[in-house]
Protein backbone atom coordinates (compact mmCIF):
# COMPACT_ATOMS: atom_id res chain seq x y z
CA UNK A 1 0.00 0.00 0.00
CA UNK A 2 1.13 3.34 0.96
CA UNK A 3 4.80 3.46 0.99
CA UNK A 4 7.61 6.30 2.50
CA UNK A 5 8.63 7.33 -1.25
CA UNK A 6 4.94 8.58 -2.49
CA UNK A 7 6.11 11.34 -4.60
CA UNK A 8 3.41 14.74 -4.57
CA UNK A 9 1.95 15.07 -8.02
CA UNK A 10 2.69 19.23 -8.71
CA UNK A 11 0.73 20.52 -11.59
CA UNK A 12 3.22 21.68 -14.69
CA UNK A 13 1.81 25.04 -14.68
CA UNK A 14 2.04 25.43 -10.71
CA UNK A 15 5.50 23.89 -10.73
CA UNK A 16 6.39 26.49 -13.43
CA UNK A 17 4.58 29.47 -11.76
CA UNK A 18 6.96 28.80 -8.37
CA UNK A 19 9.77 28.64 -10.40
CA UNK A 20 9.17 31.62 -12.46
CA UNK A 21 9.51 33.03 -8.76
CA UNK A 22 5.81 34.94 -9.79
CA UNK A 23 4.90 34.85 -5.93
CA UNK A 24 6.16 35.24 -3.30
CA UNK A 25 7.07 32.01 -0.60
CA UNK A 26 5.66 32.97 2.97
CA UNK A 27 6.22 29.25 4.46
CA UNK A 28 8.27 27.09 3.44
CA UNK A 29 8.31 23.40 4.42
CA UNK A 30 10.05 20.48 3.91
CA UNK A 31 10.29 17.17 5.16
CA UNK A 32 7.68 17.99 7.80
CA UNK A 33 6.93 14.79 9.75
CA UNK A 34 4.80 14.86 13.20
CA UNK A 35 4.22 12.04 15.47
CA UNK A 36 1.70 11.45 18.48
CA UNK A 37 3.93 9.17 20.38
CA UNK A 38 4.75 6.00 18.57
CA UNK A 39 2.19 7.07 15.78
CA UNK A 40 3.42 9.33 13.22
CA UNK A 41 0.77 11.31 11.46
CA UNK A 42 2.40 13.26 8.84
CA UNK A 43 4.98 11.91 6.24
CA UNK A 44 7.86 14.11 4.67
CA UNK A 45 5.02 17.04 3.87
CA UNK A 46 7.05 19.21 1.06
CA UNK A 47 4.50 22.29 0.88
CA UNK A 48 5.21 26.18 -0.02
CA UNK A 49 2.45 28.64 1.40
CA UNK A 50 2.52 31.63 -0.61
CA UNK A 51 2.12 35.30 0.41
CA UNK A 52 -1.37 37.35 0.06
CA UNK A 53 -3.18 33.66 -1.22
CA UNK A 54 -5.66 31.47 0.61
CA UNK A 55 -4.39 28.16 0.46
CA UNK A 56 -6.85 25.26 1.03
CA UNK A 57 -5.75 21.86 2.82
CA UNK A 58 -8.18 19.02 2.01
CA UNK A 59 -9.01 15.89 3.41
CA UNK A 60 -10.72 13.13 4.72
CA UNK A 61 -10.73 12.81 8.64
CA UNK A 62 -7.72 12.02 9.70
CA UNK A 63 -5.63 12.88 7.03
CA UNK A 64 -3.04 15.53 8.89
CA UNK A 65 -4.33 18.37 7.36
CA UNK A 66 -5.09 19.76 10.89
CA UNK A 67 -2.02 18.57 12.06
CA UNK A 68 0.23 20.16 9.34
CA UNK A 69 -1.45 23.50 9.99
CA UNK A 70 -1.29 23.22 13.67
CA UNK A 71 2.20 22.96 13.16
CA UNK A 72 2.86 26.15 11.38
CA UNK A 73 2.49 28.22 14.48
CA UNK A 74 3.62 25.31 16.58
CA UNK A 75 0.00 25.08 18.53
CA UNK A 76 1.30 21.20 18.67
CA UNK A 77 3.72 22.30 21.24
CA UNK A 78 0.69 22.26 23.80
CA UNK A 79 0.54 18.25 23.25
CA UNK A 80 2.86 16.85 25.36
CA UNK A 81 3.58 13.83 23.12
CA UNK A 82 3.70 15.24 20.01
CA UNK A 83 6.58 16.22 18.06
CA UNK A 84 7.65 17.66 14.78
CA UNK A 85 10.82 17.35 12.61
CA UNK A 86 11.79 18.86 9.21
CA UNK A 87 11.97 22.47 8.23
CA UNK A 88 9.57 24.73 8.75
CA UNK A 89 10.74 28.11 7.59
CA UNK A 90 8.73 31.52 8.27
CA UNK A 91 10.57 33.97 5.79
CA UNK A 92 13.44 32.94 6.81
CA UNK A 93 13.23 32.37 10.75
CA UNK A 94 12.78 28.30 11.63
CA UNK A 95 10.02 28.11 13.24
CA UNK A 96 11.02 25.24 15.27
CA UNK A 97 14.53 26.80 17.15
CA UNK A 98 15.09 27.25 20.47
CA UNK A 99 15.37 30.85 20.38
CA UNK A 100 12.05 31.76 19.04
CA UNK A 101 9.39 32.92 21.60
CA UNK A 102 6.31 31.28 20.69
CA UNK A 103 3.61 33.87 22.42
CA UNK A 104 5.53 35.87 19.20
CA UNK A 105 5.43 33.79 16.91
CA UNK A 106 1.48 33.24 17.27
CA UNK A 107 1.21 37.25 16.54
CA UNK A 108 2.46 36.44 13.63
CA UNK A 109 0.65 33.56 12.86
CA UNK A 110 -2.65 34.16 14.20
CA UNK A 111 -5.65 31.15 14.18
CA UNK A 112 -9.25 30.76 14.45
CA UNK A 113 -10.78 27.94 15.00
CA UNK A 114 -14.06 25.56 14.44
CA UNK A 115 -16.00 26.57 17.06
CA UNK A 116 -16.42 30.42 17.51
CA UNK A 117 -14.51 30.89 21.09
CA UNK A 118 -14.64 34.74 22.63
CA UNK A 119 -13.15 34.87 25.63
CA UNK A 120 -16.30 35.40 27.99
CA UNK A 121 -15.75 39.45 28.33
CA UNK A 122 -17.10 42.00 26.16
CA UNK A 123 -16.61 42.28 22.64
CA UNK A 124 -14.44 45.23 22.91
CA UNK A 125 -11.91 43.65 25.75
CA UNK A 126 -12.02 40.43 23.32
CA UNK A 127 -10.47 42.38 20.53
CA UNK A 128 -8.32 44.45 23.06
CA UNK A 129 -6.61 41.58 24.64
CA UNK A 130 -4.34 40.80 22.71
CA UNK A 131 -2.80 44.21 21.36
CA UNK A 132 -2.61 44.93 25.33
CA UNK A 133 -0.57 41.93 26.48
CA UNK A 134 1.86 42.17 23.55
CA UNK A 135 1.95 46.12 24.39
CA UNK A 136 0.93 46.96 20.65
CA UNK A 137 -0.84 50.02 21.76
CA UNK A 138 -0.06 52.97 24.46
CA UNK A 139 -2.99 54.24 25.21
CA UNK A 140 -6.74 54.15 25.19
CA UNK A 141 -6.94 56.03 21.83
CA UNK A 142 -4.57 53.49 20.59
CA UNK A 143 -6.91 50.67 21.94
CA UNK A 144 -9.96 51.79 20.61
CA UNK A 145 -8.65 52.90 17.58
CA UNK A 146 -7.36 48.98 17.19
CA UNK A 147 -10.75 47.68 17.88
CA UNK A 148 -12.20 49.69 15.40
CA UNK A 149 -10.32 49.25 12.67
CA UNK A 150 -9.54 45.04 13.64
CA UNK A 151 -14.03 45.09 13.45
CA UNK A 152 -14.12 47.11 10.65
CA UNK A 153 -11.76 44.50 8.86
CA UNK A 154 -13.80 41.52 10.09
CA UNK A 155 -16.90 42.97 8.66
CA UNK A 156 -18.44 43.44 12.05
CA UNK A 157 -18.20 46.53 12.65
CA UNK A 158 -21.89 48.27 12.14
CA UNK A 159 -23.39 45.01 13.84
CA UNK A 160 -21.74 46.07 16.90
CA UNK A 161 -20.29 49.15 17.08
CA UNK A 162 -23.36 50.45 19.51
CA UNK A 163 -23.12 47.95 22.19
CA UNK A 164 -18.85 47.09 22.00
CA UNK A 165 -19.51 46.17 26.28
CA UNK A 166 -22.26 43.44 25.81
CA UNK A 167 -20.61 40.13 26.50
CA UNK A 168 -18.98 38.62 22.90
CA UNK A 169 -20.57 35.34 23.87
CA UNK A 170 -23.76 36.96 23.22
CA UNK A 171 -23.34 37.74 19.52
CA UNK A 172 -24.76 35.12 16.84
CA UNK A 173 -22.24 32.30 16.04
CA UNK A 174 -21.28 34.21 12.98
CA UNK A 175 -20.89 36.96 14.56
CA UNK A 176 -18.86 35.15 16.91
CA UNK A 177 -16.39 33.69 14.10
CA UNK A 178 -15.84 37.18 13.00
CA UNK A 179 -15.03 38.63 16.46
CA UNK A 180 -12.71 35.54 16.67
CA UNK A 181 -11.08 36.51 13.26
CA UNK A 182 -11.20 40.47 14.44
CA UNK A 183 -9.60 39.30 17.90
CA UNK A 184 -6.48 37.65 15.11
CA UNK A 185 -6.14 40.66 13.33
CA UNK A 186 -5.88 43.08 16.04
CA UNK A 187 -2.05 41.93 16.85
CA UNK A 188 -1.36 42.46 13.62
CA UNK A 189 -0.58 39.15 12.64
CA UNK A 190 0.92 37.92 8.79
CA UNK A 191 -0.48 34.54 8.48
CA UNK A 192 -3.98 33.27 9.51
CA UNK A 193 -4.97 29.98 10.14
CA UNK A 194 -8.37 28.92 9.96
CA UNK A 195 -9.40 25.61 11.05
CA UNK A 196 -13.01 24.75 9.79
CA UNK A 197 -13.79 28.29 10.53
CA UNK A 198 -17.24 27.59 8.93
CA UNK A 199 -18.24 23.96 9.78
CA UNK A 200 -20.36 25.14 12.83
CA UNK A 201 -21.86 28.02 10.57
CA UNK A 202 -25.31 28.46 8.67
CA UNK A 203 -25.28 29.73 5.14
CA UNK A 204 -25.18 32.98 5.10
CA UNK A 205 -22.76 33.26 8.44
CA UNK A 206 -20.50 31.33 5.91
CA UNK A 207 -21.10 33.13 3.11
CA UNK A 208 -19.80 36.45 5.13
CA UNK A 209 -17.05 34.60 6.24
CA UNK A 210 -16.03 33.41 2.81
CA UNK A 211 -16.52 37.03 1.44
CA UNK A 212 -14.24 38.45 4.20
CA UNK A 213 -11.70 35.59 3.51
CA UNK A 214 -11.25 37.17 0.13
CA UNK A 215 -11.28 40.71 1.40
CA UNK A 216 -8.42 39.46 3.83
CA UNK A 217 -6.11 38.10 1.32
CA UNK A 218 -4.85 41.80 0.07
CA UNK A 219 -3.16 41.99 3.83
CA UNK A 220 -2.89 38.69 4.70
CA UNK A 221 -1.70 34.77 4.00
CA UNK A 222 -4.33 32.58 4.72
CA UNK A 223 -4.65 28.81 4.91
CA UNK A 224 -7.27 26.92 5.68
CA UNK A 225 -8.30 23.34 6.60
CA UNK A 226 -11.75 22.55 5.15
CA UNK A 227 -14.32 19.69 5.05
CA UNK A 228 -16.11 21.60 2.55
CA UNK A 229 -14.71 21.09 -1.33
CA UNK A 230 -17.11 23.74 -2.82
CA UNK A 231 -15.79 26.12 0.01
CA UNK A 232 -12.17 24.96 -0.78
CA UNK A 233 -12.76 25.96 -4.58
CA UNK A 234 -14.57 29.29 -3.58
CA UNK A 235 -12.23 30.94 -1.37
CA UNK A 236 -9.17 29.53 -2.50
CA UNK A 237 -6.27 30.22 -4.59
CA UNK A 238 -4.32 26.79 -4.27
CA UNK A 239 -5.64 23.47 -2.96
CA UNK A 240 -3.27 20.84 -0.90
CA UNK A 241 -4.94 17.52 -0.78
CA UNK A 242 -3.43 15.52 1.98
CA UNK A 243 -4.12 11.40 2.41
CA UNK A 244 -3.02 9.05 5.07
CA UNK A 245 -0.71 11.47 6.27
CA UNK A 246 1.04 12.10 2.86
CA UNK A 247 0.28 15.50 1.07
CA UNK A 248 -0.92 13.71 -2.69
CA UNK A 249 -1.40 16.56 -4.88
CA UNK A 250 -1.15 20.30 -4.84
CA UNK A 251 -1.90 22.85 -7.15
CA UNK A 252 -4.02 25.78 -8.93
CA UNK A 253 -7.41 25.00 -7.07
CA UNK A 254 -9.47 25.08 -10.62
CA UNK A 255 -6.77 22.62 -11.41
CA UNK A 256 -7.22 20.57 -8.91
CA UNK A 257 -11.18 20.74 -9.61
CA UNK A 258 -11.32 20.08 -12.88
CA UNK A 259 -8.56 18.32 -13.84
CA UNK A 260 -6.20 16.77 -11.04
CA UNK A 261 -3.43 14.54 -11.46
CA UNK A 262 -3.66 12.16 -8.70
CA UNK A 263 -6.47 9.40 -8.99
CA UNK A 264 -6.49 9.57 -5.24
CA UNK A 265 -7.48 13.29 -5.78
CA UNK A 266 -9.91 12.61 -8.12
CA UNK A 267 -11.62 10.13 -5.98
CA UNK A 268 -11.72 12.23 -3.16
CA UNK A 269 -13.31 15.46 -4.93
CA UNK A 270 -15.89 13.52 -6.70
CA UNK A 271 -17.02 11.46 -3.72
CA UNK A 272 -15.24 7.85 -4.41
CA UNK A 273 -13.60 7.64 -1.50
CA UNK A 274 -14.68 3.82 -0.12
CA UNK B 1 -16.45 4.94 -16.24
CA UNK B 2 -18.90 6.78 -14.20
CA UNK B 3 -19.04 4.02 -10.88
CA UNK B 4 -18.09 3.52 -7.29
CA UNK B 5 -19.34 6.70 -6.36
CA UNK B 6 -20.07 6.58 -2.03
CA UNK B 7 -23.56 8.29 -3.41
CA UNK B 8 -25.01 5.46 -5.51
CA UNK B 9 -27.76 7.30 -7.24
CA UNK B 10 -24.97 9.92 -8.20
CA UNK B 11 -23.51 6.82 -10.73
CA UNK B 12 -27.12 6.49 -11.46
CA UNK B 13 -27.41 9.97 -12.90
CA UNK B 14 -24.47 9.51 -14.69
CA UNK B 15 -25.19 6.49 -16.34
CA UNK B 16 -28.28 8.26 -17.42
CA UNK B 17 -26.61 10.91 -19.13
CA UNK B 18 -24.74 8.40 -21.01
CA UNK B 19 -27.88 6.27 -22.38
CA UNK B 20 -29.94 9.18 -23.27
CA UNK B 21 -26.69 10.43 -25.78
CA UNK B 22 -26.19 6.50 -26.65
CA UNK B 23 -29.90 6.77 -27.81
CA UNK B 24 -29.79 10.09 -29.39
CA UNK B 25 -26.55 9.51 -30.86
CA UNK B 26 -28.13 6.07 -32.76
CA UNK B 27 -31.24 7.69 -34.02
CA UNK B 28 -28.96 10.43 -35.42
CA UNK B 29 -26.94 7.35 -37.21
CA UNK B 30 -30.15 5.67 -38.16
CA UNK B 31 -31.78 8.74 -39.50
CA UNK B 32 -28.42 9.76 -41.14
CA UNK B 33 -28.75 6.49 -43.31
CA UNK B 34 -32.07 6.27 -44.07
CA UNK B 35 -31.19 9.87 -45.11
CA UNK B 36 -28.54 8.75 -47.91
CA UNK B 37 -30.33 5.39 -48.79
CA UNK B 38 -33.40 7.52 -49.41
CA UNK B 39 -31.14 9.15 -51.72
CA UNK B 40 -29.50 6.60 -53.78
CA UNK B 41 -32.56 4.40 -54.27
CA UNK B 42 -34.78 7.64 -54.69
CA UNK B 43 -37.37 6.92 -52.17
CA UNK B 44 -39.55 9.64 -51.42
CA UNK B 45 -41.61 7.80 -48.93
CA UNK B 46 -38.42 6.86 -46.60
CA UNK B 47 -37.19 10.50 -46.95
CA UNK B 48 -40.37 11.79 -45.98
CA UNK B 49 -40.22 9.49 -42.59
CA UNK B 50 -36.48 10.86 -41.60
CA UNK B 51 -38.17 14.52 -41.94
CA UNK B 52 -40.86 13.16 -39.41
CA UNK B 53 -38.45 11.51 -36.91
CA UNK B 54 -36.03 14.25 -36.35
CA UNK B 55 -38.61 15.50 -33.62
CA UNK B 56 -37.58 12.01 -32.02
CA UNK B 57 -33.74 13.48 -31.52
CA UNK B 58 -34.73 16.93 -30.65
CA UNK B 59 -36.98 15.55 -27.73
CA UNK B 60 -33.62 13.73 -26.83
CA UNK B 61 -31.52 16.39 -26.43
CA UNK B 62 -33.69 18.77 -24.35
CA UNK B 63 -33.91 15.84 -21.98
CA UNK B 64 -30.13 15.93 -21.88
CA UNK B 65 -30.30 19.67 -21.03
CA UNK B 66 -32.59 19.36 -18.21
CA UNK B 67 -30.62 16.42 -16.55
CA UNK B 68 -27.76 17.96 -17.09
CA UNK B 69 -28.51 21.11 -15.40
CA UNK B 70 -30.39 19.47 -12.49
CA UNK B 71 -26.81 17.76 -12.06
CA UNK B 72 -24.56 20.69 -11.72
CA UNK B 73 -27.50 22.17 -9.56
CA UNK B 74 -27.97 19.24 -7.09
CA UNK B 75 -24.85 17.40 -7.56
CA UNK B 76 -21.97 19.92 -7.77
CA UNK B 77 -20.18 17.42 -10.01
CA UNK B 78 -15.97 18.00 -9.65
CA UNK B 79 -13.21 16.99 -12.35
CA UNK B 80 -14.13 13.66 -14.53
CA UNK B 81 -17.74 13.66 -13.33
CA UNK B 82 -17.65 17.27 -14.57
CA UNK B 83 -16.06 16.75 -17.76
CA UNK B 84 -18.92 14.20 -18.09
CA UNK B 85 -21.30 16.92 -17.63
CA UNK B 86 -20.25 19.43 -19.75
CA UNK B 87 -19.18 16.97 -22.51
CA UNK B 88 -22.82 15.46 -22.38
CA UNK B 89 -24.79 19.25 -22.97
CA UNK B 90 -22.15 20.02 -26.02
CA UNK B 91 -22.16 16.45 -27.10
CA UNK B 92 -26.17 16.60 -27.21
CA UNK B 93 -26.30 19.53 -29.29
CA UNK B 94 -24.34 18.57 -31.73
CA UNK B 95 -26.19 15.16 -32.23
CA UNK B 96 -28.81 17.45 -32.76
CA UNK B 97 -27.29 19.37 -35.42
CA UNK B 98 -26.20 16.29 -36.85
CA UNK B 99 -29.81 15.32 -37.30
CA UNK B 100 -30.82 18.51 -38.66
CA UNK B 101 -28.55 18.10 -41.84
CA UNK B 102 -29.88 14.54 -42.02
CA UNK B 103 -33.49 15.67 -42.08
CA UNK B 104 -32.36 18.42 -44.58
CA UNK B 105 -30.75 16.14 -46.53
CA UNK B 106 -34.04 13.85 -46.98
CA UNK B 107 -35.78 17.01 -47.65
CA UNK B 108 -33.99 17.58 -50.99
CA UNK B 109 -34.35 14.04 -51.91
CA UNK B 110 -37.84 14.25 -51.79
CA UNK B 111 -37.43 17.41 -54.15
CA UNK B 112 -34.64 15.19 -56.37
CA UNK B 113 -37.18 12.50 -56.86
CA UNK B 114 -38.81 14.47 -59.14
CA UNK B 115 -36.33 15.86 -61.07
CA UNK B 116 -34.31 13.43 -64.07
CA UNK B 117 -31.67 11.48 -61.93
CA UNK B 118 -28.26 12.91 -62.68
CA UNK B 119 -24.83 11.22 -62.21
CA UNK B 120 -22.87 11.50 -59.07
CA UNK B 121 -24.76 10.14 -56.39
CA UNK B 122 -22.44 7.29 -56.22
CA UNK B 123 -19.64 9.70 -54.75
CA UNK B 124 -22.25 10.88 -52.50
CA UNK B 125 -22.98 7.52 -51.39
CA UNK B 126 -19.19 6.86 -50.54
CA UNK B 127 -19.20 10.06 -48.75
CA UNK B 128 -22.13 8.92 -47.13
CA UNK B 129 -20.46 5.63 -45.65
CA UNK B 130 -17.64 7.16 -44.69
CA UNK B 131 -19.14 9.53 -42.42
CA UNK B 132 -21.52 7.19 -41.33
CA UNK B 133 -18.77 5.30 -40.02
CA UNK B 134 -17.40 8.13 -38.19
CA UNK B 135 -20.54 9.05 -36.71
CA UNK B 136 -20.50 5.42 -34.99
CA UNK B 137 -17.07 4.93 -34.04
CA UNK B 138 -17.04 8.37 -32.62
CA UNK B 139 -20.02 7.25 -30.11
CA UNK B 140 -18.29 4.67 -29.25
CA UNK B 141 -15.37 5.70 -28.18
CA UNK B 142 -17.70 8.44 -26.05
CA UNK B 143 -19.44 5.36 -24.17
CA UNK B 144 -16.56 3.71 -23.35
CA UNK B 145 -14.01 6.90 -23.33
CA UNK B 146 -11.95 5.62 -25.88
CA UNK B 147 -9.55 9.10 -26.51
CA UNK B 148 -7.48 6.69 -29.03
CA UNK B 149 -10.44 5.91 -30.97
CA UNK B 150 -12.20 9.41 -30.90
CA UNK B 151 -8.67 10.72 -32.69
CA UNK B 152 -8.76 8.24 -35.36
CA UNK B 153 -12.20 9.63 -36.15
CA UNK B 154 -10.59 13.06 -36.38
CA UNK B 155 -8.22 11.87 -38.90
CA UNK B 156 -10.49 10.29 -41.60
CA UNK B 157 -12.60 13.57 -41.96
CA UNK B 158 -9.31 14.33 -44.21
CA UNK B 159 -11.10 11.94 -46.71
CA UNK B 160 -14.70 12.97 -46.16
CA UNK B 161 -13.30 16.44 -47.07
CA UNK B 162 -11.09 15.50 -50.35
CA UNK B 163 -14.18 13.45 -51.25
CA UNK B 164 -16.63 16.85 -50.61
CA UNK B 165 -14.04 18.73 -53.01
CA UNK B 166 -13.90 16.41 -55.83
CA UNK B 167 -17.86 16.08 -55.63
CA UNK B 168 -18.47 19.82 -55.52
CA UNK B 169 -15.65 20.00 -58.66
CA UNK B 170 -18.19 17.14 -60.41
CA UNK B 171 -21.07 18.62 -60.09
CA UNK B 172 -19.82 21.90 -61.41
CA UNK B 173 -19.29 20.03 -64.48
CA UNK B 174 -22.25 18.63 -64.72
CA UNK B 175 -24.19 21.94 -64.62
CA UNK B 176 -21.74 23.42 -67.00
CA UNK B 177 -22.54 20.32 -69.63
CA UNK B 178 -26.22 20.15 -68.79
CA UNK B 179 -28.18 23.16 -67.62
CA UNK B 180 -30.87 21.25 -67.60
CA UNK B 181 -28.86 19.02 -64.53
CA UNK B 182 -28.86 22.45 -62.55
CA UNK B 183 -32.07 21.98 -60.31
CA UNK B 184 -31.45 18.48 -59.53
CA UNK B 185 -27.01 19.63 -58.91
CA UNK B 186 -27.45 22.52 -56.96
CA UNK B 187 -29.51 20.40 -54.31
CA UNK B 188 -27.01 17.81 -54.57
CA UNK B 189 -24.39 20.15 -53.96
CA UNK B 190 -26.26 21.09 -50.44
CA UNK B 191 -26.73 17.48 -50.06
CA UNK B 192 -22.75 17.06 -50.16
CA UNK B 193 -22.11 19.99 -48.10
CA UNK B 194 -24.35 18.70 -45.55
CA UNK B 195 -22.52 15.08 -45.18
CA UNK B 196 -18.96 17.16 -45.09
CA UNK B 197 -20.90 19.17 -42.59
CA UNK B 198 -21.97 15.43 -40.43
CA UNK B 199 -18.48 14.97 -41.08
CA UNK B 200 -17.25 17.91 -39.27
CA UNK B 201 -19.64 17.19 -36.21
CA UNK B 202 -18.09 13.67 -35.94
CA UNK B 203 -14.75 15.38 -35.52
CA UNK B 204 -16.23 17.83 -32.75
CA UNK B 205 -17.87 14.83 -31.00
CA UNK B 206 -14.30 13.37 -31.27
CA UNK B 207 -12.56 16.36 -29.33
CA UNK B 208 -14.81 16.18 -26.56
CA UNK B 209 -13.83 12.76 -26.30
CA UNK B 210 -10.55 13.93 -25.81
CA UNK B 211 -11.49 16.28 -23.24
CA UNK B 212 -13.42 14.21 -21.66
CA UNK B 213 -10.76 11.36 -21.35
CA UNK B 214 -7.70 13.92 -20.62
CA UNK B 215 -9.26 17.15 -19.29
CA UNK B 216 -8.11 19.42 -22.40
CA UNK B 217 -8.86 19.60 -26.48
CA UNK B 218 -6.78 17.88 -28.12
CA UNK B 219 -3.59 20.10 -29.09
CA UNK B 220 -2.83 19.91 -32.70
CA UNK B 221 -4.78 21.18 -35.54
CA UNK B 222 -6.28 18.32 -37.50
CA UNK B 223 -5.19 17.70 -40.90
CA UNK B 224 -8.07 19.68 -43.43
CA UNK B 225 -8.57 18.49 -47.11
CA UNK B 226 -11.37 20.59 -47.97
CA UNK B 227 -10.71 22.59 -50.86
CA UNK B 228 -14.10 23.85 -51.87
CA UNK B 229 -14.46 26.47 -50.61
CA UNK B 230 -11.50 28.05 -53.30
CA UNK B 231 -12.80 25.81 -56.07
CA UNK B 232 -12.87 27.33 -59.74
CA UNK B 233 -13.93 25.32 -62.68
CA UNK B 234 -13.49 27.36 -65.72
CA UNK B 235 -15.97 26.57 -68.96
CA UNK B 236 -13.18 25.91 -71.56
Amino acid sequence: MESATIKTAVAPADAALTAAGARDTKFHTRKVCVYYGEKQALFDVDLDIFSNEVTALIGPSGCGKSTYLRSLNRMNDTIDICRVTGDIILDDIDVYSREIDVVHLRARVGMVFQKPNPFPKSIYENVCYGPRIHGIASGKADLDQIVEESLIKAGLWNEVKDRLDAPGTGLSGGQQQRLCIARAIAVHPEVILMDEPCSALDPIATAKIEELIDELRENYTIVIVTHSMQQAARVSQRTAFFHLGYLVEVGETEQIFTNPVDQRTQDYITGRFG
Amino acid sequence: MATNHIVKSFDEDLRELDNVIAEMGGLAEVQFADAITALVKRDGELAERVVVSDKRIDELESKVDSHAISMLALRQPMANDLRVVITALRIASVVERIGDYAKNIAKRTVALTQTPPVGPTRTIARMGNVVQGMIKTVLDAYLQRDADMARDVRLRDEEVDALHTSLFRELLTYMMEDPRSISACAHLLFVAKNIERIGDHATNIAEQVHFLVHGELPGSARPKGDESSYTVVNAE
